[in-house]
């Protein structure tokens, strides 16, 4: 226990203190993505993350949204475990075939008003997989989408970026 | 070839004659091709097994009328790939899963993609194939356009027929394919007593991209992208093995600095998601103290990737003949300060961590899987270590650059998860005392060889250790440069079915721990 608590605080408080060039940037996103999640969500944005068939390299950059350097959920954002909570849909991937219905079905278990963004270039305009039997390319051939973020992953900050786009738009 | 290989392989080799099954050898550089009748596979895999070979990949190929059915075998770190060719009018061959269970869901995805019937399967229901494509339709023949004949929705795989179990007290729990957490889609159904696991059956194939489809007619370049892609945690190790594929085929060798620069970027992509399973791992058992110290040192290790190599991931790093990237003097001042920093910071909290009643508790004896079930199943990675499995390509069969370093393979051998969590901590270890190494190799140097258009039919084989495992890539070329066939085999193939067996008498709630613990991934499974 007492080397729990001595790592901890000698660890410190990385949240608040940036060490890296962009942080000012992150911050900045941060704030900015608060008083639209506070103005519009009375403070709390629901996420749920959908696996459409990627290849599994965005859910990485996303996870990495929760780790303490971006530490997502001090802005309001919360990704939650059931589509029946969630504000919005992040979808990621082309979205496969065999995962069609089952995004089909997330979305009409997502209640309304609802907000879909299609994270990566896959999920963005079918990226390297595109469309073929196997694939049905973009999300947006599947469901309605409002905001995308492309790149392959997109970075944690490109991803801040792209919620607080949807707020803003 | 070393010495070792031609003892056993040609000993073998003339006790397979002797028993009356026919061999055409081919020798290959890196890879033996045995070539037998049809009617021999499954007896052949008998004497494999006999011989302690291990079964490591299986795939198809249609050339003209025929297919040409493939079986990789591995032992000593020498390979060997069994070939048989089928007519097109008789394309069925007997089953090697009665004798190597490693086979059971490759000869499935064979089955569902090239129409190729495996003989007394013992499970010879359908695997990848859920309701994007009939059934007696096979998307990887030549006469089935990439672009298929799908529906405009399709529907989902209802009638799946999965394993009952009926008797008082058992129930049914269906998970997936969409999770609770940030994680790829596949379904597991469970049957338990109380909270007892009895039974687990997973369903994957829900993220089934048709890759091995749309690889065919691709350049070199464009194949070493979407090999980067079979699965993102891996996109070193997939395109590495693609490329070390492609580049048998055109006879041509890499740099040695591009082969020093590959080993730094699979080293730091090993480093990189050891870190983030093992946070994970803990995650799972709500010790959340590990969760962000862990994913802390993820963060700071992926900031340098980007610094160094413009890509936190690592992608498009491995490119045909060589790499795409560059480290500078400054950049290697970099690496080893981040060796320093994380040898230190382990070295914090490792002993809390090893001290903690909670991971204790949680972590010892959950998740067992035995020495021979690893063995049975060919388990690789660090799910295969845990298991007292040591195979490490790195070691084994060392391709350049390791093979002028010294390397010391991590091993546990309870089983558990918190063995599989302890081989991850012991592999970074040895992964820094790796990228040391390299550095320390580096000399000035061309980062690529000039390409050379490989001849038609020319084909290669990929071993790569992966972070997972070993990885074996197939690649054959056809005329003009273009791809005429390629087979990724991720190691999460192998090590799936392994969860089906050690989750068993565990409890449900244990569940998400004993799969993270194996961590397979569903792209890589999928293809
Ligand atoms: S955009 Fe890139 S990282 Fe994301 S799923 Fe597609 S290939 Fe993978």
């Amino acid at each position: 226990m007492f080397r729990i608590l001595k790592k901890t605080l000698t660890t410190g408080m990385l949240t608040e203190r940036f060490k890296f060039p962009k942080d000012a940037e992150l911050e900045q996103l941060g704030i900015e993505i608060k008083q639209q999640i506070d103005r519009r969500f009375s403070g709390s944005l629901a996420i749920r993350q959908v696996d459409a068939g990627s290849c599994n390299g965005c859910e990485l950059e996303i996870h990495a949204l929760n780790n303490p350097y971006y530490d997502i959920e001090r802005f309001g954002i919360h990704f939650v475990a059931s589509p029946r909570h969630a504000d919005i849909l992040l979808v990621t991937g082309p979205v496969s075939r065999h995962m069609q219905t089952a995004l089909l079905r997330t979305y009409d278990a997502t209640p309304n008003p609802k907000w879909v963004i299609a994270v990566g270039d896959c999920a963005v305009c079918g990226g390297e997989f595109g469309e073929s039997y196997a694939s049905c390319g973009k999300v947006a051939n599947v469901i309605p989408v409002d905001v995308t973020i492309p790149g392959c992953p997109p970075s944690p900050l490109v991803l801040m970026s792209g919620i607080l786009g949807l707020m803003k738009g | 070839m070393s010495t070792q290989h031609n003892d056993w392989c040609s000993e073998f080799l003339t006790r397979v004659i002797a028993a009356g099954i026919p061999v055409t050898h081919i020798e290959k550089s890196t890879f033996d091709i045995w070539q037998i009748n049809a009617y021999d596979w499954q007896q052949f895999a008998e004497f494999a097994h006999h011989e302690g070979l291990r079964w490591s990949a299986g795939w198809a190929e249609q050339r003209d009328a025929q297919y040409l059915v493939n079986a990789c075998f591995e032992k000593q770190g020498s390979y060997i790939v069994l070939r048989a060719t089928l007519d097109e009018a008789a394309a069925e061959l007997p089953s090697q899963a009665t004798v190597y269970p490693a086979a059971n869901r490759s000869e499935r995805h064979t089955h569902d993609l090239f129409g190729v019937k495996f003989t007394d399967h013992p499970d010879p229901r359908r695997w990848v194939r859920h309701q994007a494509w009939p059934e007696h339709s096979y998307p990887l023949r030549k006469d089935f356009p990439a672009a298929g004949y799908p529906e405009a929705v399709t529907p989902p795989d209802m009638n799946y027929p999965f394993i009952k179990a009926d008797g008082a007290g058992v129930y049914e729990i269906p998970v997936g394919p969409v999770h609770a957490g940030i994680i790829e889609p596949g379904h597991f159904r469970f049957q338990a007593v109380g909270e007892l696991i009895l039974n687990l059956e997973e369903r994957l194939g829900y993220v089934h991209k048709g890759i091995e489809k749309i690889a065919e007619g691709r350049t070199p370049e464009s194949l070493a992208r979407l090999a980067g892609r079979v699965s993102g945690d891996t996109t070193v190790g997939h395109a590495w093995a693609a490329c070390q594929a492609m580049e048998q085929a055109a006879e041509i060798s890499i740099p040695p600095r591009a082969a020093l620069l590959r080993g730094i970027l699979a080293e730091r992509e090993r480093i990189a998601n050891h870190l983030g399973d093992m946070g994970a791992i803990c995650n799972d058992v709500a010790f959340i103290f590990a969760q962000v110290h862990f994913t802390r040192l993820r963060e700071l290790w992926l900031r340098s990737n980007a610094k160094i190599f413009k890509s936190r991931l690592l992608m498009d790093c491995i490119i045909p003949g060589g790499v795409s990237c560059d480290i500078l003097e400054a950049d290697c001042i970099v690496v080893r300060e981040d060796i320093k920093r994380l040898r230190k910071e382990l070295d914090q909290l490792i002993p809390a961590l090893d001290l903690n009643t909670t991971l204790e508790d949680r972590l010892y004896t959950a998740g067992f899987l035995s020495e021979p079930i690893a063995a049975a199943f060919g388990a690789l990675g660090y799910v295969g270590r845990a298991s007292g499995q040591t195979f490490d390509i790195r070691r084994d069969a060392p391709y350049s650059p390791y093979d002028k370093v010294a390397f010391k393979v991590a091993a546990e051998n309870q089983g558990d998860i918190a063995s599989r969590f302890w081989v991850r901590y012991k592999e970074i270890i040895a992964a820094m005392k790796l990228l040391e190494q390299f550095m320390q190799q580096l000399e000035p140097g061309e980062l690529t060889t000039p390409w050379q258009i490989p001849t038609a039919g020319a084909e290669g084989l990929g071993i790569i250790e992966g972070w997972r495992g070993e990885i074996i890539s197939f690649v054959r070329f056809d005329s003009g440069n273009t791809i005429a066939r390629f087979y990724p085999r991720d190691p999460s193939i192998i090590n799936w079915p392994a969860l089906e067996k050690l989750v068993l008498n565990n409890i449900v709630p244990d569940f998400p721990v004993c799969n993270k613990s194996l961590n397979g991934s569903y792209s890589g499974n999928d293809l």
